[in-house]
């Protein structure tokens, strides 16, 4: 990698950090409500993953979805407008921030239902599979997904069909509150290996561990050679999600995962090191990113709220006769004007 | 016009719209091979017609609804067939979290056009294997939900929903399956969302879908001879809801029985009693009436569960009964 797509990697990761930073103000300041998991500790996951992808290849990820949103291409103004639930947000205002898209960067979702969206990333890459696209899918997915069915009904069709689809686990060690040990009956690797499928344990506290080992299996899926499987060890700083008060684990765990901080880390020992850059510079970027995230939250808390006539959009991508006759669709909404926006949530 | 089966019906439906579009796919339980292709036969052939197209899947339910949502995003039309309905519950977070909710949630973004074909049906298979579950698919935004209920109605509806962009719940039924009725050679669609007269009577309405409507003709029969002319209307869609044909039946019967083979508590008949209520509440001679299945976990034993589900004989005597009130 050149000196330019390297600071590109090392901009991106502090992006999501400072985005996660004043997303948890603005929880705090009741601009966003209901649940928000943030991504701190784990941006070189997303960021190093994205960056060994085509710009094609189908990205599919868990609820925990703002690092990869912006990773793969989603400016922060339209992921820090959905998170308030605005128009201008990356579903305009439908989905919020456990569900952001982005579909023409290939973003198929962030998806909340634990382990749901494993068998709709083996969907796209039978689809790619079926239609000769030459595209890989990069299901990312928490070490909490790993014990439900559609885990494994998912690794096994996938192996079965030998289908083009990298399940890559960011295993911050915790489901929810639930340390591996006390989720996980076997280590990770060898749940993969219960379906004879390639893979390897990377370090997520690296951007370049992560970088090479996707690189690496997305040419396998190239090459015809099916799924395969990252267990990408990484912690996440904050609790599961601003609800989660975060009692339950050690605060020396906490700090000593800190120390091997993925952006601190890259900044020493591969920018600075290799004299890539200066720490001025180093400066000069945290300064662009904070201004760009304040310019997204200005953004945002200027967009509107989307139009009460949107409410029935495309809740059908194809209308049938008779759907006015349909129920609820035939009645307008009817919303009391004096509602509170925005209300904070447990 | 050939008299051919139901399944039959719907497997030409399948062969027509395979050869017209090469990104339709079969993918199920024992689709291929097993007893010549499906548990109840419709697929059977096909895969030798089409190879490569039609595959056989894990038995993993949540799956294949899954991972055929995700190659509808991916550009495919596959059609998933779920043995029998009762398999369906194992895929409910696929059907209801994801199929149903990826097209509004995703503000229009992300389209996911697939077909899921299940049947409804019993046949002294106990308590698990015997189940209706109409109402809980009507139940839910996103889906379009159909239930044929001839071989003609079936082939039409089923190459309409492969056409269609949004995820259609095709509820076919163990009963009919062998049932026999007229199909022209040449193409034709039945659009989603349009109700049908399956007779016309000027007595009293039936409302009515799926085998129920095959039992109301048989009931029609029985009362024609007493002279009761019932009119029945065959919703064919659940969802939407189409009660045009109904409520236009009502304003000249001013009876209506609503007939389904589900559990009555919270079933599709409540929702159509009240809509029809709510929109002709002065047509009505007397109170909506609903003749449904007995709400119990379903028996083996032949006579119960012959007891437990409705039949001619009981749409017989709710149309008696309503004619001998006097309101």
């Amino acid at each position: 990698m050149d000196k330019e797509n390297l600071v590109a990697l090392y901009r991106q990761m502090v992006l999501i950090r400072v985005f996660e930073d004043r997303a948890a103000e603005m929880y705090a300041k009741a601009k966003i409500a209901g649940f928000l998991h943030l991504y701190n500790g784990q941006e070189a996951v997303a960021v190093g993953a994205v960056s060994a992808l085509n710009p094609d290849d189908d990205v599919v990820v868990n609820y925990r979805d703002h690092g990869w949103a912006l990773a793969r291409g989603s400016s922060a103004r339209a992921v820090m407008a959905e998170l308030f639930g605005r128009a201008t947000g990356t579903t305009g205002g439908r989905g919020g921030s456990m569900h952001l898209v982005d579909v023409k960067n290939h973003f198929w979702g962030g998806y909340a239902i634990v382990g749901g969206h494993l068998p709709l990333a083996a969907g796209l890459a039978a689809a790619a599979q079926y239609l000769k696209t030459g595209r890989v899918t990069l299901c990312s997915m928490g070490d909490g997904s790993t014990n439900i069915g559609t885990f494994h009904a998912a690794l096994n069709w996938a192996k079965l069909w030998n289908l083009p689809v990298i399940f890559m686990v960011e295993n911050n060690q915790y489901a929810m509150g639930t340390h591996y040990d006390v989720h996980s009956a076997v280590p990770m690797l060898q749940k993969a290996a219960g379906y004879n499928m390639y893979a390897e344990e990377v370090d997520g506290m690296d951007v370049m561990a992560v970088r090479e080992a996707v690189c690496r299996v997305a040419e396998r899926a190239r090459r015809g050679e099916g799924p395969s499987f990252l267990n990408v060890v990484t912690y996440r700083y904050r609790g599961h999600s601003m609800a989660d008060p975060d009692v339950q684990r050690d605060k020396a765990e906490i700090a000593r995962w800190k120390e091997r901080d993925p952006i601190t880390r890259f900044a020493r020992d591969v920018l600075l090191k290799r004299n890539l850059v200066t720490p001025k510079e180093l400066e000069d970027i945290q300064k662009s990113v904070e201004q760009e995230v304040e310019d997204a939250i200005e953004f945002a808390d200027k967009s509107p709220e989307p139009a009460l006539d949107t409410l029935y959009d495309y809740i059908y991508q194809q209308p049938v006769r008779n759907m006015q006759i349909a129920g609820s669709l035939i009645r307008p909404p009817t919303v009391a004007k004096d509602i509170p926006t925005n209300g904070k949530h447990a | 016009m050939a008299e051919i089966t139901y399944r039959e019906a719907l497997k030409r439906a399948l062969r027509e719209e395979m050869q017209r579009d090469p990104t339709v796919v079969i993918w199920g339980e024992d689709v291929v091979a097993y007893a010549g292709g499906g548990a109840y036969g419709v697929t059977s052939g096909l895969a030798k017609e089409f190879p490569g197209r039609v595959r056989d899947t894990p038995i993993a339910e949540e799956a294949i609804i899954g991972v055929g949502i995700g190659a509808a995003m991916g550009g495919m039309r596959p059609v998933c067939e779920i043995m029998t309905v009762n398999f369906t519950l194992v895929a409910w977070d696929q059907i209801v979290n994801h199929a149903a909710k990826q097209s509004h949630m995703f503000n229009g973004q992300i389209k996911v056009p697939m077909v899921i074909r299940t049947p409804n049906g019993h046949g002294r298979t106990a308590a698990t294997h015997s189940q209706n579950f109409d109402a809980w698919f009507a139940h839910v935004p996103g889906l379009k939900v159909v239930a044929p209920s001839t071989p003609y109605d079936a082939k039409g509806l089923l190459k309409t929903s492969i056409r269609d962009d949004d995820p259609v719940v095709f509820l076919e039924h163990l009963q009919l399956y062998g049932t026999r009725g007229e199909v022209p050679d040449e193409e034709y669609l039945i659009p989603i969302g349009v109700s049908d007269y399956k007779r016309r009577g000027k007595d009293v309405t039936i409302v009515t879908w799926g085998r129920m409507t095959m039992e109301s003709l048989k009931a029609a029969r029985i009362l024609a001879e007493e002279g009761i002319e019932v009119e029945i209307v065959d919703l064919r869609t659940l969802r939407p809801l189409d009660l045009s044909l109904a409520l236009e039946s009502v304003h000249k019967t001013n009876r209506v029985i609503v007939v389904e083979e589900g559990w009555r508590t919270a079933g599709l008949g409540a929702e159509i009693a009240a809509s029809l209520q709510e929109m002709a509440f002065n047509d009505l001679d007397a109170p909506i009436a609903r003749v449904a299945g007995l709400e119990v976990p379903m028996p083996y034993a032949r006579n119960l569960e012959r007891a437990t589900l409705p039949f001619a004989e009981d749409v017989v005597a709710a149309v008696h009964a309503m004619m001998q009130q006097q309101y």
